[in-house]
């Protein structure tokens, strides 16, 4: 409960500290994410007062399709990223094709993946999704942090942003490699869904709210984090 | 077997970038203090003077944290920090009669983690002390 509330009124924190800084246009999909993410986490608390327990079947379906959701939202973020980091060489165009390409590629991935061996497919598929995408996330800000370094990108909060969705990523799709692993284990992990997802808006409001726009990295320093 | 296969895989590679992004992210946070000067109160309290903090200095340093009221919000930074100071002295202690170079960088990370803390410190007794003074200029 404690996690839920923290989380929620980070998520809300976040879009306020963007709100506050002017950023709102910039970072357009970044604040998008963080309230649906919010919205979801509002609408998945009613879900589970209505319905009696977060290991209730109807919890755990509008957990699982609604965080299928909130990945999707969060892929796009993520390519809003790279339009930043990549901004000087105006390649949005590539980037939105590129985006929606991986994204359908993704889809169609998981697709088979459940098809050859499951019964209930559209719950397995959301699941599948999800958990594909993350690591397409994980990926994809491997990629991001590879070219903020090689291009010198030293503003300090765009770094911690990005490595903030590395910790993010990597923690999501690890929680849920564990869960398709082990089912058994669900008991356990759903703790940890939650205490991850706080993760992203904790880190997210420390870096808007705490670290100034035009802070900057020396470059030299930017190389010894990146060892 | 497929799906178990995948779900292995992604488990294996997740956990290294977890690993590695962690550490990344503490550094680019210890990075962002290292260029911030102590002031000479926090010097004299501390025994650490500008760019001179040695690991030990760390759970010390920690202790006088615990004593200082919290407005500067700094809580998740500092448990991050935390976490890695562990991670970091645990594989000095474990990887480094193996591997040399691993004992010079674990110490200059925990020496840096130790900078942070104190820098964090003089935040929150100026903090304090700014929260204190308002309080203050409201009684009258």
């Amino acid at each position: 409960m404690a996690i839920w509330i923290l989380g929620t009124l980070s998520e809300a924190l976040v879009v306020v500290c963007i709100y506050r800084r002017g950023a709102l246009r910039r970072y357009f999909f970044l604040s998008s994410y963080m309230f649906l993410s919010a919205l979801v986490s509002v609408s998945r608390f009613r879900v589970l007062l209505h319905y009696g327990g977060v290991t209730s079947p109807e919890y755990r379906y509008f957990y699982f399709y609604s965080d299928a959701v909130l990945t999707i939202a969060l892929f796009f973020a993520v390519i809003s990223l790279f339009s930043l980091v990549f901004e000087e060489m105006r390649i949005e165009r590539y980037l939105r094709f590129a985006a929606v390409l991986l994204l359908a590629g993704t889809a169609w991935f998981s697709y088979a993946i459940v098809s050859q061996s499951s019964a209930r497919i559209m719950t397995h598929f959301a699941f599948e999704l999800s958990q594909n995408l993350y690591f397409v996330g994980l990926a994809l800000t491997y990629v991001l942090w590879g070219a903020i370094v090689k291009l010198r990108e030293t503003r300090t909060q765009l770094i911690q942003i990005v490595l903030s969705l590395g910790i993010y990523f990597s923690a999501y799709a690890a929680t849920y490699a564990l869960s398709n692993l082990a089912p058994g284990l669900y008991s356990y992990t759903r703790f940890l869904f939650p205490a991850f997802g706080c993760l992203l808006p904790l880190t997210w409001a420390y870096a808007f709210w705490r670290v100034p726009e035009n802070a900057r990295l020396a470059p030299a320093r930017l190389l010894e984090v990146a060892q | 077997m497929t799906v178990a296969l995948m779900a292995v895989v992604i488990l294996a590679a997740s956990l290294a970038a977890l690993l590695q992004f962690f550490g990344i992210y503490c550094r680019s946070l210890i990075a962002a203090s290292v260029a911030q000067p102590l002031s000479p109160e926090i010097q004299e309290v501390t025994g650490i003077t500008s760019g001179a903090a040695g690991p030990e200095d760390f759970p010390r340093v920690v202790q006088l944290l615990r004593l200082c009221p919290d407005f500067s919000n700094d809580r998740q930074q500092l448990s991050a920090i935390r976490l890695y100071f562990w991670l970091v002295k645990s594989a000095r202690w474990t990887l480094a009669s193996l591997l040399p170079d691993v004992r010079s960088w674990a110490e200059t990370q925990l020496a840096q983690c130790a900078y942070f803390a104190a820098v964090a410190l003089d935040h929150r007794v100026s903090s304090s002390r700014t929260a204190l003074a308002a309080q203050m200029h409201d009684s009258r």
